[in-house]
C-alpha cells in the first residue's frame, strides 16, 4: 500500500496539467492529503517487518543490466515517508495563496514530493539514484520561477550544488555496481542483496567517502553546506519547507542507505571524520546564525546546525546514535519547515526579512499567532523538552557520549550558541517594542483596558489565514506528540537501524 | 483519595497543567473564568500534596516511587518515574501553598493588564512543571522540568514586551542558565554513560543507590560539578547570578514565585536530591564537590549582600537577598546540613514571597514606582502592608524566637560552625548576618519611614484581593517557626527521616545569643546609619567610590559584556566572514573557473574547431561561387556551350579513331 504514495503524487502531478488553475491547490490538497493518510496508515496498522527491508513491489525494469523496479520499506524509510507525507501537506497550505501559475507550481511541488517518496522507498540502487535526481530539477523551477531574493542566484546554486553531489554518487554507485555485477549475486543493483554483500576493502576505503560526500552535500555536511542558506532565501515558502524538511533528509537518509550498509568498513574507516565535520557544523552553523539580518538566513544556518546532529548520530555507529539520528531527521523535518513557513507568514504581510526593520513593527501584538508559533518552534529548535528536537538530541548525545566524548563537550558550546540565536531572532522578530519607547519607567503595559484596539504600530495586516493556522498546528501537534511520546517513532526505527550490519558490535 | 494521589502523583502537576492550557484556549476577554480557573488548578494541586504529605507523616523515612519506560532503546531502557518521600512533600507543600497566595495577589495586581488571561496562563505552566520537578524521581525527567521552568520564566519575565529591558533581561535570563544547563546536560550523559540508569531511587538499581555508586567510584566529583554547574545557573550562584537581578523586569508576582521562593531554590533543591553523588567517597563528610559547593555559596552569599546595600530599586535589593540567601543554602548544604538548607529553603520560600509581594503591593500603591528614594513614610499610608513586610523583614535578618527564618539560619550557622575543613565560611556567614540585617533596614527606613518623597504621596492601601495574601503568608512564616525550633526540631527529623524529639534545653546555646546580639547589632547600626536618608544614600557620602564599585553589581555585567558576550560574537564575527568569503568564495572561485574553462573552450571551439569548419565552408562556397557563375541563366550560353562540347567530343571521337 505504501507505493501507492508514490503514484498518487504523481498522478496528482499529471491531473495538475489539465485542469483549470482554480482547482490547482485542492488537487495539490487531496494529493498530499492522501498520501500522509496512505502513510499513516502504514506506519501504524500495516503488519510490515520493520527490522528488514521487505520488498513491496519488485518489477524488471532492464533486466540486462540487473535494474528492478524494486521498493522496500522498513523502520527507517517508514519514519521519512511519513515526514514527508506531513511537510508536504503542510507545504501546500501554506502556499494557499499562490496565484501565479498556480498550477505549474503545484506541478513541480508534486514532482519533489512525489521524488522523495521514491528515495525513501527505492529498494534499487539504479531507482534510488533516478528518483534522487528527479527531485533536483523541480526544485530548480520552484524556485528560480516563485523564489524571492536573488532567486536565480540561489536556483543555480543549489541546483548545481546538488549535481556535483549527484557526479559523486553516480561515480560510487558505478563502482559498487563494477564489482557487485563481475561477483555474479544475481541482482547487482538491488540494496537488499548488496547490503549481505562484501565488498573489497580498497573499494570500501575510497567508495564510502565518495559516495557518503556526495549524499551528504544534500544534507548540509559542512564546509559543503553554503547552498542550504542561500537556497532557503531565495526559495518560497513551500519551497524552503520541502528543502529543510525533505530534501536536507534524502541526502542523510540516502548516506545511511546506500553508503554505509553498502561500504560498512569504509564507513568505520571514515566515521571519525564524519562526527569532527559534525561538530564543527554544529557549532560553526549557529555562530554564523547569530550574526544573520535576514530571518530566513537564520533559519537557514540553524538547518545546517541541526542537521550536523543527524551526521554526528550517524558517525556513533551505535544503534542508539543511528536511530537519534533517524529520530532527528524526522524531528528536524518538522521543525525547519515549521520555523520556515512562520517566515514565510511574516514575510508575507510585512513584505521584509530584515530583523531590524521587524524589531520596529512589535509584530507580537499584531499577529499574535504567529508570535505563538515562532514561540513554540523556537522552543522546540532550542531542544527544550517536551518537543521532538530533545528527544532526539539526547539519543544522540548519550550515543556519542560512548564514542566521541570530547565531540559532546564541543556540542555543548554549540547548544548555548542554538539559544543565543533563537532568542535573538525570536526577539527581533517579534518581542521587540513596536515603537521605541524612552523613559523606562512608563509600563507600557498599562494601557487602557478597553485593549486589543489600541496598537502601537498603526500597521494592521491580513489575518492569518486558516490554511496557514491548520498547517502550522499540524506541525506543532507533530513535534509535540513525538517529543512527549517519542517511543512511537522509536518502537519502529530501533529494529530497523539494529538489523544494519555496519554498527560497531 | 490519600492512595490515588501516592499511586498517581503525576496527578498534581496535572492540575495546574490542565488549566493552563484552558486558559489558553479562553478568548481573553475572559478575566474573571482564567483567574478563577487557575486558582481553582492551585487549589487542587494544594488539595493533592496535601493528601501526598499525610502518608509521608506516618513512617519516617517513607519513600513511595513509581517507575516506568519512557522509550526503549533495543534492551535498554529509558526510564522515568515519580517519588514522594519527605523533601518531595515538603517542596510539594510549600510550591502549592506559596504558589496559591500568589495566584490570588495577581489577580489584584494584574486587574489592569491587557493580557490578563495569557498571564494565568503561564503561571499554571510553570506551576505545573514546578511541580513535576520535585516529584521526579530520574534525573531525566527532573531535567526536562527543570528546562520547562526555564521557558516559564522566559515568558514571564519578558511578559511585558513593551519594555525592550524585559525582552532583554528575558533572553539573559536563559542564556546564562542555559550555560549552567549544558553543564547539568553533560553531567547527566556522564552518569548515564557509567551506571546506565538515571532513575534516583529503583529498589537498588537506582543511580543514588549503592550499586551504581559504587561503579561510579572517582567520577562521582566530576559528574556532582557538572551537574553543580546547572544548580548554580537557575539559583543563583556566583559567577551565573547576573540574570536574577534583571529578572525582575518581569511582574512583581513572577518576581516572587519564580525568582524568589519556588524557582530559583531548584537549585539549592537539586543538590540535595542528587545528595549522594556529592558525598561519595568522602571523608567525615567532605568530599571535593562539596567543598566548591562551600565556597561558591560563601562567595555568593556575602557579594550578594554587599551590592544589595548599593542598589535603589525595591525588587532588586529583593533580588539580591535572594542571591545570598540561595548562597547560606549552598553552603550549608556544602557543609553537610542538607535539613538545614531545605528548611532555610522552605521558610525562605514563605518570607521572601512575603517580601516580595510586599514590596509588588508598595509598588502597586506608589503607581509603579519602584524606586526607594521616591517612596517614604508609607507606614501609615499602607498599614497592613508595612506591618507584613516588617515579619518578613524580621524572619530574612533572623530576627529572633518567633520568626522561622531566625530558627533555620541558626541551623545552618550551627552546622557551619561543625565544618571540618574550615571555620573561615562560618565566620563569613555570621557577618552575612550583619550586612542582611544592614541592607533590611536600610530598605524599610527608605520605603516605609520619614516623609514622603514624591511618588509616595498619593499611595494608598492595597485592596483585600492583595492584602490578604500578605496576611497568610505573614501568619505561615510564623506559626511555620513552631516546627523548626531546636527544641522540637520536628521539620529536620522529618527530613532526615527520624523520629523527632522534644528538648527545652537544646534552646539555650550559645550560638543563639551570638547571632541575636549580630542582628541586634546590625539593626540598630542601620537605624543609626540611615536614620536620616534622603536621595542620596549616607554610604554614597562617605565612600562614593566603594558605593558606586557596589551599585555597578561589581561591574560584573561589564566584564562578561567584554569577555564571554564579546568572544561570542567575535567567533559568530568570524564564522559569518568564514562563510560570507572563504567558503562561499571557494564556491565561487569554482563557479569562476568552471565560467573560465566555458570561455576557454568557446574560443577554442570558435577559432580553432569551428574555425577549420568554417574554411571549408567558405572553400566550398567560393567553389559554388565560381560555378554559380557559369549558371548564367542564358540560353545562348548553354546552347554555345553544348556546341563546343558537341564540337570537341565530335574532335575527341575523330581523333581516337
Amino acid at each position: 500500500m505504501i507505493a501507492w504514495t508514490i503514484y498518487i503524487t504523481f498522478i496528482g502531478a499529471v491531473v495538475l496539467l489539465f485542469v483549470p488553475c482554480t482547482f490547482a491547490r485542492w488537487i495539490a490538497l487531496i494529493t498530499t492529503a492522501v498520501g500522509l493518510v496512505v502513510s499513516l496508515a502504514t506506519f501504524f496498522c500495516d503488519q510490515i517487518d520493520l527490522a528488514h527491508f521487505t520488498t513491496i513491489v519488485r518489477v524488471p525494469w532492464v533486466p540486462m543490466l540487473g535494474m528492478n523496479y524494486h521498493l522496500a520499506a522498513d523502520g527507517v524509510s517508514l519514519t521519512l515517508v511519513l515526514v514527508t507525507g506531513i511537510t508536504a501537506l503542510s507545504a501546500v497550505l501554506f502556499s494557499w495563496d499562490v496565484e501565479h501559475r498556480s498550477n505549474e507550481f503545484f506541478f513541480w511541488l508534486l514532482l519533489v514530493v512525489g521524488g522523495s517518496y521514491g528515495v525513501f522507498l527505492s529498494a534499487d540502487l539504479f531507482l534510488l539514484f533516478v528518483f534522487y535526481e528527479l527531485v533536483i530539477v523541480p526544485k530548480y523551477f520552484l524556485i528560480a520561477t516563485w523564489g524571492s531574493t536573488n532567486k536565480e542566484y540561489g536556483a543555480m546554486k543549489l541546483t548545481l550544488y546538488s549535481f556535483l553531489g549527484g557526479t559523486l554518487v553516480f561515480i560510487g554507485i558505478i563502482a559498487a555496481y563494477a564489482t557487485s555485477a563481475k561477483a555474479n549475486i544475481g541482482s547487482a543493483l538491488d540494496l537488499q542483496a548488496l547490503a549481505q554483500f562484501q565488498f573489497p576493502m580498497q573499494l570500501q576505503s575510497w567508495g564510502f567517502p565518495v559516495l557518503f560526500l556526495g549524499f551528504a552535500v544534500l544534507a548540509g555536511i559542512w564546509p559543503l553546506h553554503t547552498w542550504a542558506p542561500t537556497g532557503h532565501v531565495a526559495a518560497p515558502t513551500a519551497g524552503s519547507m520541502l528543502l529543510a524538511g525533505i530534501v536536507m533528509k534524502l541526502g542523510s537518509y540516502a548516506g545511511l542507505r546506500v553508503a554505509m550498509n553498502l561500504f560498512p568498513q569504509g564507513f568505520q574507516m571514515w566515521r571519525n571524520w564524519i562526527a569532527a565535520l559534525a561538530v564543527v557544523g554544529i557549532v560553526y552553523a549557529a555562530a554564523v546564525a547569530l550574526r544573520q539580518r535576514d530571518l530566513k538566513f537564520v533559519i537557514g544556518y540553524s538547518s545546517v546546525s541541526h542537521m550536523g546532529f543527524v551526521l554526528l548520530g550517524l558517525g556513533t555507529a551505535n544503534a542508539l546514535g543511528v536511530s537519534g539520528a533517524v529520530l532527528q531527521m524526522f524531528s528536524h523535518g518538522v521543525i525547519g519547515a515549521l520555523l520556515f513557513a512562520i517566515a514565510g507568514m511574516v514575510y508575507r504581510r510585512t513584505h521584509t526579512r530584515d530583523l531590524d526593520a521587524l524589531a520596529t513593527m512589535g509584530l507580537s501584538r499584531t499577529m499574535p499567532f504567529a508570535a505563538f508559533a515562532f514561540v513554540i518552534a523556537s522552543a522546540a529548535s532550542m531542544g527544550i523538552p517536551g518537543f521532538s528536537g530533545f528527544a532526539a538530541e539526547i539519543t544522540i548525545l548519550i550515543a556519542a557520549w560512548k564514542a566521541y566524548p570530547i565531540a559532546v563537550w564541543i556540542t555543548g558550546v554549540g547548544m548555548v550558541l542554538v539559544a543565543a540565536f533563537t532568542l535573538r531572532a525570536l526577539k527581533r522578530s517579534f518581542f521587540d517594542s513596536g515603537v521605541a519607547l524612552t523613559g523606562g519607567a512608563t509600563s507600557a503595559s498599562f494601557v487602557d483596558s478597553g485593549g486589543t484596539s489600541s496598537v502601537s504600530s498603526g500597521e494592521r495586516f491580513e489575518p492569518i489565514t486558516l490554511a496557514e493556522k491548520f498547517g502550522a498546528c499540524l506541525l506543532m501537534f507533530t513535534t509535540l506528540a513525538v517529543g512527549l511520546y517519542p517511543k512511537l517513532l522509536l518502537d519502529r526505527i530501533v529494529p530497523a537501524v539494529e538489523a544494519m550490519r555496519f554498527l560497531t558490535k | 483519595m490519600i492512595q490515588l494521589i501516592v499511586a498517581n502523583l503525576w496527578l498534581i502537576p496535572a492540575a495546574p497543567l490542565a488549566v493552563s492550557l484552558l486558559i489558553l484556549a479562553l478568548s481573553s476577554s475572559r478575566r474573571g473564568s482564567a483567574a478563577a480557573l487557575a486558582i481553582a488548578g492551585q487549589v487542587i494541586a494544594l488539595v493533592f500534596a496535601t493528601a501526598a504529605f499525610l502518608p509521608t507523616l506516618q513512617t519516617p523515612g517513607y519513600r513511595a516511587l513509581q517507575n516506568f519506560v519512557w522509550f526503549t532503546f533495543g534492551d535498554q531502557p529509558l526510564r522515568i518515574g515519580w517519588v514522594l518521600d519527605p523533601l518531595a512533600a515538603a517542596m510539594l507543600m510549600m510550591i502549592t501553598l506559596v504558589g496559591l497566595c500568589i495566584f490570588v495577589f495577581s489577580v489584584g495586581y494584574m486587574a489592569d493588564d491587557r493580557n490578563f488571561t495569557r498571564f494565568f496562563s503561564y503561571l499554571s505552566f510553570f506551576s505545573a512543571a514546578m511541580l513535576g520537578l520535585v516529584i521526579a524521581n530520574s534525573l531525566l525527567l527532573l531535567f526536562v522540568c527543570w528546562e520547562l521552568v526555564g521557558l516559564a520564566s522566559y515568558l514571564l519575565i519578558g511578559f511585558w514586551i513593551e519594555r525592550p529591558s524585559a525582552a532583554a533581561a528575558a533572553k539573559k535570563a536563559f542564556i546564562t542558565t542555559r550555560i549552567g544547563d549544558i553543564g547539568f546536560f553533560l553531567g547527566i550523559l556522564w552518569l548515564f554513560g557509567r551506571t546506565g540508569t538515571l532513575v534516583f531511587y529503583d529498589d537498588g538499581r537506582g543511580c543514588l543507590e549503592n550499586a551504581s555508586l559504587v561503579a561510579l567510584g572517582a567520577t562521582a566529583t566530576f559528574i556532582a560539578l557538572l551537574i553543580f554547574c546547572g544548580a548554580a545557573g537557575k539559583s543563583g550562584q556566583f559567577p551565573l547570578h547576573v540574570w536574577l537581578p534583571d529578572a525582575m523586569e518581569g511582574p512583581t508576582p513572577v518576581s516572587a514565585l519564580i525568582h524568589a521562593a519556588t524557582m530559583v531554590a531548584a537549585g539549592v533543591f537539586l543538590v540535595a536530591r542528587v545528595y549522594p553523588l556529592f558525598t561519595l567517597g568522602g571523608i567525615n563528610g567532605v568530599t571535593p564537590s562539596l567543598t566548591v559547593v562551600v565556597w561558591i555559596g560563601v562567595i555568593t552569599a556575602l557579594m550578594a549582600s554587599l551590592i544589595a546595600l548599593a542598589q535603589f530599586d525595591i525588587k532588586r535589593i529583593l533580588a539580591y537577598s535572594t542571591i545570598s540567601q540561595l548562597g547560606l543554602m549552598m553552603v550549608s548544604l556544602g557543609v553537610g546540613g542538607v535539613a538545614a538548607g531545605i528548611m532555610h529553603l522552605i521558610a525562605h520560600g514563605f518570607f521572601k514571597a512575603l517580601l516580595f509581594l510586599g514590596a509588588g503591593s508598595v509598588i502597586h500603591g506608589c503607581h509603579h514606582e519602584q524606586d526607594i528614594r521616591k517612596m517614604g513614610g508609607l507606614r501609615w499610608l499602607m498599614p497592613i502592608t508595612f506591618l507584613t513586610y516588617v515579619v518578613g523583614m524580621t524572619n530574612l535578618t533572623g530576627f529572633p524566637f518567633f520568626f522561622s527564618g531566625a530558627w533555620t539560619k541558626e541551623e545552618i550557622l550551627h552546622a557551619t560552625g561543625h565544618w571540618p575543613v574550615s571555620h573561615l565560611p562560618h565566620y563569613l556567614m555570621l557577618a552575612g548576618v550583619v550586612l542582611t540585617a544592614l541592607y533590611m533596614s536600610r530598605q524599610i527606613i527608605y520605603v516605609f519611614f520619614g516623609n514622603g518623597r514624591g511618588a509616595s504621596e498619593h499611595a494608598h492601601e492595597s485592596p483585600s484581593m492583595m492584602t490578604m495574601p500578605l496576611i497568610v503568608l505573614a501568619a505561615c512564616s510564623i506559626l511555620f517557626s513552631i516546627v523548626a525550633t531546636p527544641a522540637w526540631s520536628w521539620l529536620h527529623a522529618y527530613l532526615n527521616g527520624e523520629p523527632a524529639r522534644f528538648d527545652l534545653s537544646l534552646l539555650v546555646q550559645p550560638m543563639l545569643f551570638v547571632s541575636a546580639a549580630l542582628v541586634f547589632g546590625g539593626i540598630g547600626f542601620g537605624i543609626f546609619i540611615y536614620r536620616n536618608v534622603a536621595e542620596t544614600d549616607p554610604l554614597a557620602q562617605k565612600q562614593p567610590a566603594l558605593f558606586e564599585f557596589l551599585q555597578k553589581k561589581m561591574w560584573l555585567d561589564e566584564f562578561y559584556r567584554w569577555t564571554v558576550v564579546a568572544l561570542g560574537q567575535l567567533a559568530a564575527h568570524i564564522s559569518d566572514l568564514l562563510d560570507r568569503y572563504f567558503w562561499d568564495g571557494l564556491v565561487r572561485a569554482f563557479a569562476g573557473l568552471g565560467q573560465l574553462f566555458g570561455i576557454f573552450t568557446a574560443n577554442f571551439d570558435e577559432r580553432g574547431i569551428n574555425a577549420g569548419v568554417d574554411q571549408t565552408t567558405a572553400g566550398a562556397r567560393g567553389l559554388g561561387r565560381v560555378m554559380s557563375a557559369w549558371h548564367s541563366g542564358q540560353v545562348q550560353t548553354y546552347l554555345g556551350v553544348i556546341a563546343v562540347g558537341m564540337l570537341a567530343l565530335l574532335i575527341l571521337y575523330a581523333w581516337l579513331t
